[in-house]
């Protein structure tokens, strides 16, 4: 099934830095804020925007990752996942602002269970959200704070995202086939 | 993975994954709140035939760190002493509502007798099946023995051209067996040092090298010497003719512990016998792990179920 | 009394011919025969065998009757070709006296599906201790000539000694099960990588090839007869062999099971995905390896191993659905025996269905001093026949069984050749390949 490209490399780099600014206009400055990536692209997004930051406001970009396989409702809906390591920066993130990052945005249950990981690492000030992609059909009372674009889809529509790091290139395409949700 | 059942089977590939998801287990228990809601609503039973309260607890422990209500079934003042089977103890377990069965039995193969029956639907999870296998164990040694060596950078490591030397009763262990299959899939060279009469007929097919002098196996300046627990009754089954002998030549007294490599990490499965295959400063010198061994049991104990109560079924998928 | 015309069977010795069975003997032989009123049975392109001997029977009656009964196990035996069964002594009460093994013959003869001889035990209780009332069996109306603690070994060098010497008095012989106990205790099966790593207790072969040895000389020192149950590993075959050669007066059985099945069924280390432990293939002795399979063959093929016994052993379904270690041992054997010969010696081109004739039927009836069975085609002989249809091939289920066991080790499992009639004394009870209902075949 052919995949129609929505988000380019250039796209993608601009989403990225006009959420960077967007981050710290919110936080007023990049005072105690964390970063942290929702494997496994949203780790890769989390350490641009940390690069972004850190050019804007030096030592601002601080970034860890979050694994929120143990933390899901759906274990027996799906093969099983492995999961990947939670790194938390050296100062925790307790009276911090975690920005969440991922990659798309869509029924917001991997939200959920990140929110629940968090509370069980720690007590953040605040905790916000930055995504990619969102692309509706949210099944949960969640939004995100920062989204670099929004792609209305439908649900038998999968979403792409190619990240450099880890695909060897940038790109965001919709595939329209029958297939179940990304 | 549907059961855990022996390590004879396990690829090197799952047993990695089994390892590396216990990296992460492992994490939880250095937070502040040591617990996951992973496997909330479901119910693990331990179902223990053979008494053995350090792995019941060790597995009820990884059981209520990802909360899993657990229910525990043991042999001693139940029906079991009254004759009743496998079979019919795991039935009812099942009616109740059971997902998961850690079985303690002291019949080998008997974890692979429940899995492969039409009896329950749950996952079976092996805790030691007679003298047959141990898989967790195995799992957690080698758990231990990759952080021993390779610290906060275990992750994805295997134990190829490590070293470890396995002492003492061999034939009855459950233990070694596991190992001796695991460690192998994972790379490292096994070498088994016991009398010949505590030696497996055919041994000589296992992934293995043997032999009867530990003095010459610790000169050879093993990675890890793992001591076996020996069992009392042995002797009188004219096994070895008693514990000095034994003790001097099999265990790891204090000179042996004196001319082992500084690096070189002690293990044991527990429960010891102090003084007889492992002396009290071996036991308790800054080279034994054994301690680690019981802490990590519970995190490989939490990634094995995990692993056995996450994922679609297969058999919902292939309809 | 029936009458039976059998029409163009094929005798052991290939020659073709019909028999007339009438007043419950072979009446006539020949070409073309004709009988009026007889019933006709069609045998073209099947084979006639003597009525098939076994030596070694558990009919588990009396004590054990969920197992088995005499009734239920005879059912089996007309079923898988057979005339005669020597039904073992580890009953409960053991035969070890001379009520006993009556009642367990008589009710046999009350059934009629075949003849049912009773082995008395060689010492009291099965316990090893002391001699059982040999002499008051032997003399009884079950003349009991085979003595036997099957499932226990006479370990006791003095005790085995003096038992063989004894009934040697009364033409009778010692069936030795050869497995020394202390070498054996909690054994599980063959010793060896597999059992070691199974970390099932292993039976060495030396237990059984020890025993054997030890009583062919003992049986040479008294100059009296002696039989090895069960021979299941090449060194026993050895042994035999020597002992043979030596001129010792010693006979040995091979069950079918350890014809055809090797230690591998306890775990096929060829496909890791098919379940390990499988009880059905828990035997005493166990099964062994590839290698001594071929010399039973070869051993049974030469003579040395004397005759086929099945060790028929059945057992109530719970004592296989469970833990290997806690499972019975034992597997029933009469319904498939001949399937089974078949097919691990005459499709291999081993033997000639003349040499099945000699191990299946004259030779145990021999060593039992089982009359009727020396010449069996002859007009005038006792009317024990079996019609079997070589070319016939079936997959073996729980449906092929006619006993109360299930504990077959062959389910699923292709064989060749089927009992198309049995004939017991004149007395069809299986014909057309259906086993006959009891009014009929205790009535004639």
């Amino acid at each position: 099934m052919p995949a129609r490209v929505v988000l380019q490399q250039a796209d993608i780099a601009r989403a990225l830095t006009r959420i960077s600014h967007e981050i710290l206009e919110t936080n007023r400055g990049g005072s105690d804020l964390v970063l942290l990536g929702i494997p496994t692209r949203g780790v890769v997004l989390a350490e641009r925007i940390a690069a972004n930051l850190e050019r804007f406001e030096p030592g601002s970009g601080i970034v860890g990752s979050l694994d929120v396989t143990m933390y899901r409702d759906d274990l027996d809906r799906h093969p099983t996942r492995t999961p990947s390591p939670t790194r938390l920066p050296a100062g925790g993130i307790d009276g911090k602002t975690v920005v969440l990052v991922d990659d798309v945005l869509y029924s917001g249950r991997t939200i959920r269970a990140a929110l629940d990981a968090i509370g069980d690492l720690g007590r953040p000030r605040a905790v916000r959200l930055a995504v990619l992609v969102d692309r509706g059909h949210r099944e949960l009372p969640i939004r995100a704070d920062f989204v670099g674009k929004n792609l209305p889809t439908a649900v038998a529509e999968r979403i792409y995202v190619r990240l450099g790091e880890i695909d060897g290139e940038d790109a965001v395409a919709i595939e329209s086939s029958e297939g179940e949700r990304s | 993975m549907r059961h855990l059942l022996t390590t004879e089977t396990l690829t090197r590939a799952d047993a990695l994954a089994i390892l590396d998801v216990a990296e992460d287990m492992a994490e939880v228990a250095t937070r502040a709140v040591p617990k996951l809601p992973t496997l909330r609503g479901r119910t693990v039973a331990n179902v223990f035939f053979e008494d053995s309260t350090r792995t019941r607890l060790s597995f009820e422990t990884a059981a209520k760190r990802l909360s899993a209500d657990v229910v525990t079934f043991s042999a001693k003042g139940s029906s079991v002493s009254k004759g009743e089977s496998l079979k019919d103890t795991t039935q009812t377990l099942a009616a109740m509502g059971v997902d998961a069965m850690v079985l303690r039995h002291s019949a080998s193969g008997a974890a692979e007798v429940l899995a492969a029956s039409d009896w329950i639907d749950a996952a079976v999870v092996n805790a030691g099946d007679g003298t047959h296998q141990h898989p967790t164990q195995a799992l957690l040694d080698a758990f231990t023995l990759r952080k021993s060596l390779h610290g906060d950078a275990s992750r994805g490591r295997d134990l190829d051209g490590v070293r470890v030397t396995i002492v003492g009763d061999v034939l009855h262990s459950r233990v070694a067996r596991s190992n001796v299959w695991l460690l192998a899939t994972l790379g490292a060279h096994v070498h088994l040092v016991g009398p010949r009469t505590l030696l497996p007929v055919g041994v000589e097919t296992w992934p293995v090298t043997t032999g009867t002098d530990l003095d010459e196996a610790i000169a050879a300046r093993p990675d890890a010497v793992m001591m076996l627990r020996v069992q009392q009754e042995r002797m009188h089954a004219a096994y070895f003719p008693h514990e000095r002998e034994y003790s001097n030549v099999w265990g790891l007294g204090d000179d042996r512990l004196d001319r082992l490599p500084a690096d070189t990490i002690v293990m044991h499965p527990g429960p010891m016998n102090r003084g007889l295959e492992i002396s009290a400063r071996a036991a308790d010198s800054p080279r034994s792990v054994i301690l680690d061994q019981v802490a990590n049991g519970v995190s490989i104990r939490m990634a094995v179920l995990y692993l056995v109560l996450s994922g679609s079924d297969p058999r919902e998928a292939a309809a | 009394m029936t009458t039976l015309l059998i029409r163009g069977a094929q005798l052991p010795d290939g020659t073709r011919t019909d028999l007339l069975i009438d007043g419950g003997v072979v009446a006539e032989r020949g070409d073309g025969l004709t009988k009026l009123g007889a019933t006709i049975v069609d045998a073209d392109g099947l084979v006639a065998l003597p009525g098939l001997v076994d030596l070694h029977t558990h009919l588990r009656e009396p004590g054990f009757e969920a197992s088995e009964t005499v009734l239920t196990g005879t059912r089996a035996a007309a079923a898988g070709g057979f005339t005669a069964v020597h039904a073992m002594a580890n009953t409960s009460p053991v035969q070890d006296t001379a009520g006993v093994v009556e009642q367990v013959a008589s009710l046999g003869a009350q059934h009629g599906y075949a003849t049912v001889r009773p082995v008395g035990a060689v010492t009291v209780g099965l316990a090893g201790e002391r001699l059982s009332e040999i002499g008051a069996m032997a003399r009884s109306r079950a003349a009991v000539r085979v003595f036997s603690d099957d499932g226990k070994c006479v370990a006791d060098a003095l005790l085995m000694r003096r038992a063989l010497e004894y009934v040697a008095t009364f033409d009778g012989v010692i069936a030795q099960h050869a497995q020394e106990p202390r070498l054996t205790e909690g054994a599980q099966m063959n010793e060896g990588a597999l059992s070691s790593e199974l970390g099932l207790a292993g039976w060495p072969a030396v237990a059984e090839e020890a025993i054997i040895a030890r009583d062919v000389l003992l049986a040479d020192a008294v100059g009296a007869r002696l039989h090895i149950c069960h021979l299941s590993t090449a060194g026993s075959v050895e042994v035999v062999r020597w002992a043979k050669a030596r001129g010792i007066r010693v006979t040995a059985e091979v069950t079918p099971h350890h014809l055809l099945l090797t230690e591998q069924l306890v775990a096929d280390a060829s496909d890791p995905y098919l379940p390990r432990y499988d009880a059905r293939f828990k035997v005493n002795p166990p099964l062994r390896r590839d290698e001594d399979v071929h010399a039973l063959r070869a051993a049974l093929a030469d003579g040395t191993i004397d005759i086929v016994a099945t060790d028929h052993a059945p057992h109530p379904v719970e004592t296989k659905e469970c833990a290997w270690q806690e499972a019975s041992f034992g597997m029933v054997g009469l319904e498939s025996a001949l399937s089974v010969v078949q097919a691990a010696m005459v499709d291999t081109g081993l033997l000639e269905w003349s040499d099945v004739a000699r191990v299946l039927s004259r030779v145990p009836a021999e060593i039992g001093r089982l009359e009727g069975y020396d010449a069996p085609f002859e007009p005038g002989s006792p009317a024990h026949l079996t019609l079997v249809d070589p070319a016939a091939r079936s997959v073996f289920g729980p449906g092929s069984l006619r006993g109360k066991g299930v504990n077959s080790p062959y389910f699923g499992r292709e064989l060749p050749g089927r009992v198309i009639a049995t004939i017991h004394a004149g007395v069809p009870t299986v014909l057309e390949g259906v086993l006959r209902a009891e009014e009929e075949v205790s009535h004639g």
